[in-house]
């Protein structure tokens, strides 16, 4: 019986020349996804803050200044402007400018007070106030509208009870693991998961597809090299990459943007081999299907977008539809983003994340034998 | 025992027939030389013997080793030099070097000697740190050549192995090849250079999946279909040679005729002597300069093998 992954080395050793004298492979694999990652960390609040409002006040006398308007009317606005949700940018003086604030796009909010706001008050009958909000963005527009709903809300209880007396039920809300709700807390154990992603099913994909198109794994096959030697020996030095890149995205995420760190290193260095062994073979799966780098970057593209959108990493799982609920439980990414979460904001460990470490494996075992058969087939 | 033998080899791609069972015989030390147009079906019966193709049909030996069922044993004996310059031109000529005698199992000591050995016999020794990639196509050619010879192959596939390089680069890499043969090794070459093919041992020909030649250079120039009983060979230089092919094949004068740089090689019925020919080809108001009788060569001989089977083809 010969060995079934004789000339493993060999590639090894070959392939770790290639990244050597490739700088945009070096740029590639470490340097852009720490960029992505400094960028996306600073550039990206989730938290719906400042929201561009403009303010018609119809009640009162209609004086031509900024302060128009009752005192009924102010108090309620005031509270608006301090709600941080808000920031009142322009007071209008009529129903016109205030839709061509809206319809320009300057203003994402914009807030009515009628003529009859403070009569209305006075005589105890119940007075209205319009938000208009632009839907075109919907979690600036849900918020918004929960913001202001609230304010109004809380205005009400404040008129109707007692001066001096609390109200009846008070919530007390307790973010936990992330209390300052800071996004990048939220955001970046996600994104190096599909960082990760992105580099090794890449760089395993185009080494393969380079050599098809070069005319060389011909040569290859030729030699003793079998194709399940061949294959280990290309995604070896990937999964090295891969390790390596996730030590230096999360000194980055520790010591640059300060997020803690709960949970084991050690324990999401090993829920993270599984998730490495199906992003490799993915690349391989790739490669045997594309016969140049540019048809691997489209198989690649569909790859990330599903991880990015599917997964829960931008978008909540749970408001997805039946269909799309079910399917990102086959999306890798889905697995890893609870692991990096759960490990580094939850301080969680192998008895709560074992399963999806094991899902992980499992698929990544199941997909590597799926490509060294595919990739038997393509080299005969 | 045979270097290299195949019976009906045949591959198929879906309806398409690349290769129509195929027989050939290689001779252990000979530098057989496989021609054919491009598309006929060359690369695909190197890529069938070396074991990249599965073959549809049909059976090939290689030094007695069944193809199909002793591979692995066939891939320690056989070397192989593609079409396209295939060494990898990012890593320097010792790293290519090394990969390969790695790649054939070579460690150590033995990798060490051999790589000495390689450089040496190829005179690379002021290139060894320089990239592959920034050879000459001569060099890249001869670092090829080392790097398929560094397992001691004794059988050696070279699929057209001078295309784009110089002609002192040729002449040299064929000089090479001569030397390697004397030392018992079996060349397997493909190649479209009628000086190269003059230059082998034996040859085949294959059109459009169809072996349709096999022999020695000067049996094939001796065969029947290129020399027709009753007929002769002319070659016609004239000043305007396409004008005057298409008068004389207006005047059906030749039996077949092909433009040969500046002349015409035609195939006229014994009936018509040179002098005949001279004088109808002037009657018609052809300008010629001179008029010779040719021995054919082999590029004749493959332009009548050729045009004979596309009317065989088109008749069926």
């Amino acid at each position: 019986m010969k060995n079934p992954i004789q000339g493993m080395g060999a590639i090894f050793y070959k392939e770790v020349r290639h990244m050597r004298r490739d700088p945009m492979a070096f740029l590639f694999a470490f340097v852009m996804p720490v960029l992505q990652l400094v960028i996306l960390g600073a550039a990206i609040d989730t938290n719906i803050r400042q929201v561009r409002t403009a303010v018609y006040d119809a009640s009162g006398s209609s004086m031509m200044t900024d302060v128009s308007g009752s005192s009924e009317s102010r108090a309620f606005l005031d509270r608006l402007r301090n709600s941080d949700t808000f920031r009142v940018y322009k007071y209008v003086h009529s129903d016109a400018e205030l839709n061509e604030e809206m319809i320009s796009g300057r203003a994402s909010v914009a807030v009515k007070i009628p003529i009859d706001f403070d009569r209305n008050l006075l005589k105890g009958n119940q007075a209205q106030v319009l938000v208009m909000v632009d839907g075109s963005d919907s979690n600036v527009a849900g918020q918004a509208v929960n913001v202001s709903s609230s304010i109004g809300l809380d205005e009400s209880l404040r008129r109707m009870l007692n001066p001096g007396r609390k109200n009846p039920i008070e919530v007390r809300p307790n973010v936990m693991f992330n209390p300052a709700s800071r996004s990048p807390n939220f955001l970046l154990p996600g994104m190096m998961a599909i960082l990760l992603l992105l580099v090794t099913v890449m760089l395993t994909a185009f080494s393969i597809v380079r050599e098809k198109e070069r005319g060389t794994i011909e040569q290859l096959l030729v030699t003793p090299v079998r194709p399940l030697g061949l294959m280990l020996g290309k995604i070896l030095p990937y999964f090295v990459t891969g390790i390596v890149e996730l030590a230096i995205l999360l000194g980055f995420m520790r010591f640059v943007f300060q997020i803690p760190m709960h949970g084991n290193v050690l324990v999401l260095g090993l829920l993270t081999t599984g998730y490495l062994f199906v992003n490799l073979a993915i690349g391989v799966l790739v490669s045997s299907k594309a016969n140049s780098q540019a048809e691997a970057l489209q198989f690649c593209l569909v790859v990330m977008l599903l991880s990015i959108f599917l997964s829960g990493f931008m978008f909540p799982r749970e408001t997805m539809p039946l269909w799309a609920y079910a399917f990102s439980y086959i999306v890798p990414a889905t697995y890893m983003i609870k692991i990096t979460r759960g490990v580094i904001l939850r301080g969680a460990g192998l008895e709560q994340l074992w399963l999806n470490g094991a899902i992980l494996l499992a698929m990544g075992v199941g997909l590597l034998l799926a490509a060294a058969h595919r990739f038997k087939k393509m080299t005969v | 025992m045979l270097a290299i033998e195949t019976r009906n080899l045949t591959r198929r791609f879906g309806d398409f027939v690349a290769v129509n069972q195929t027989s050939i015989k290689v001779e252990k030390g000979e530098v057989f030389g496989f021609l054919g147009p491009n598309g006929s079906g060359k690369t695909t019966v190197i890529k069938m013997l070396t074991g990249i193709l599965p073959i549809t049909e049909g059976e090939a030996w290689i030094e007695g080793l069944d193809v199909r069922t002793q591979g692995d044993t066939v891939r320690e004996r056989i070397g192989y030099m593609s079409q396209k310059f295939s060494l990898y031109d990012d890593l320097t000529v010792l790293e290519n070097l090394r990969f390969y005698g790695r790649a054939y199992q070579l460690k150590g000591k033995a990798l060490h000697q051999k790589i000495e050995e390689t450089i040496a016999a190829n005179k690379l020794e002021k290139y060894v740190d320089r990239l592959a990639g920034r050879l000459s196509g001569g060099w890249k050619q001869r670092l090829a050549l080392g790097c398929a010879l560094m397992h001691e192959p004794t059988v050696l596939f070279l699929d057209e192995p001078t295309a784009g390089i110089d002609p002192v680069a040729r002449r040299q890499l064929w000089d090479l090849l001569f030397q390697l043969s004397g030392k018992g090794i079996t060349f397997f070459v493909t190649t479209h250079y009628m000086d190269e093919a003059e230059r082998c041992s034996h040859l085949a020909y294959i059109y459009y999946g169809e072996l349709i030649a096999d022999g020695t250079p000067d049996s094939l120039r001796s065969l029947p279909e290129v020399n027709p009983p009753g007929t002769h060979r002319f070659e016609i230089s004239a000043p305007a040679i396409t004008t005057a092919l298409r008068k004389a094949q207006e005047m059906s004068l030749f039996k077949s005729a092909t433009i040969f740089g500046r002349s015409i090689h035609a195939l006229v019925d014994d009936s018509i002597g040179q002098q005949e020919l001279d004088h109808e080809m002037r009657r018609c108001g052809i300008e010629i300069e001179e008029i010779r009788p040719l021995i054919p060569t082999l590029e004749d001989a493959f332009v009548e093998l050729s045009q004979r089977r596309q009317m065989q083809m088109e008749a069926a």
